[in-house]
């Protein structure tokens, strides 16, 4: 007994050398908000187009039934790393083939007009959520927020900020081909 | 003179009062209501700024959830209704305090278990002390050893 007793300092070590290694390591990030729709059905809403573009609006309806899984992303035109973002997602569209739907984050109908004007649209629609609500039936905790949802309606992925840089977007397009939406991972 | 210096204490002690992040427009005229919309939001966490409750954050999607948590307990939702209306988009990390379920019984537990852990060592070890310490007579054949040792350094024969 006493023998055993002598043996617990060691586990107590690797017990908090395992926290430690756990808290070291460099993918874990702490600011990380836990989303709840992750594998579930996306939510109900539906959003008109954006006064003065030609984009058809976007509601739940549209995300079911699709040939392959579209991306939906959140954007503003007065996010700044939107902006950044708008080309990586503009490459997707182009390059890629992606479906890309928008939600129109409480933005002025006409600075997204022009900012979409000014940038290029690819996005095939866009639904203008001026009071945010759709942003909170998404979970939603900041802009850009970009989500991959499945065929069937389901919510495959989220990805939290800007998808901007090469490991962010290597990232993002992993889960773009796990999601079926890339053929494959291409040059 | 006296009643400035008093004055100009009051003012500059009131002053530094901290700004509310509810503004005017989104409280609500029931002011059973709006006390319990404040008590709400004192538990729910702003998904921006993460260490804050909603009742006392700027950021704009607590200002949203603020009005939207008005809007359920205007439609006539319980305290519990309302929360679970958020946490059903949110999740649990919504919550200030996390609920005691599947996954938190480690982190609700833990505290207790690791205190009575260490009561239960603490005791083990004072106990088993005072047995130690416990004084008991000399069997006969020890009482035989001792006289004979004590025979043995009188008579001055050490080996």
């Amino acid at each position: 007994m006493t023998r055993m007793l002598a043996l617990l300092p060691l586990l107590v070590a690797v017990v908090f050398g395992g926290f430690f290694l756990w808290g070291l390591n460099p993918e874990r990030d702490p600011n990380e908000v836990p989303s709840v729709l992750i594998s579930q059905p996306a939510p109900e809403f539906a959003l008109e187009p954006v006064a003065g573009l030609e984009t058809p609006g976007l509601s739940r309806a549209d995300l079911v039934g699709n040939e392959t899984p579209v991306v939906v992303n959140v954007f503003a035109s007065w996010c700044v790393p939107c902006r950044a973002e708008h080309a990586v997602l503009t490459s997707l569209v182009e390059r890629d083939g992606i479906v890309l739907f928008g939600i129109n984050y409480k933005d002025e109908p006409d600075d997204a007009a022009r900012w979409l004007a000014e940038l290029g649209n690819p996005y095939a629609r866009i639904g203008s959520d001026l009071s945010g609500r759709a942003g909170i039936e998404w979970g939603l905790s900041g802009v850009p927020e970009t989500f991959i949802v499945g065929t069937d309606g389901t919510v495959l992925y989220r990805y939290v900020g800007p998808v901007v840089g090469e490991v962010a977007v290597a990232k993002f397009r992993e889960a773009l081909t796990q999601a079926g939406a890339l053929k494959q991972e291409g040059v | 003179m006296l009643r400035n210096f008093v004055l100009s204490l009051v003012l500059a002690l009131a002053l530094p009062l901290p700004a509310l992040a509810v503004e005017p427009d989104e409280m609500l005229d029931d002011p059973v209501l709006e006390a319990r919309a404040r008590e709400i939001s004192k538990g729910l966490r702003c998904v921006v700024c993460l260490n804050q409750d909603i009742d006392s954050s700027n950021a704009g999607v607590a200002r949203d959830l603020r009005i939207l948590l008005r809007e359920r307990l205007v439609a006539g939702d319980s305290d519990k209704e309302a929360v679970d209306f958020i946490r059903a988009r949110y999740g649990d990390y919504v919550l200030l305090k996390p609920p005691l379920n599947g996954k938190t019984y480690v982190l609700w537990l833990a505290p207790v278990a690791l205190l009575l852990a260490a009561l239960g060592i603490g005791g083990a070890t004072v106990i088993g002390r005072r047995k130690k310490s416990e004084v008991t007579a000399l069997s006969d054949t020890e009482e035989q050893e001792i006289k004979q040792f004590i025979k043995q350094q009188k008579s001055g024969d050490i080996s």
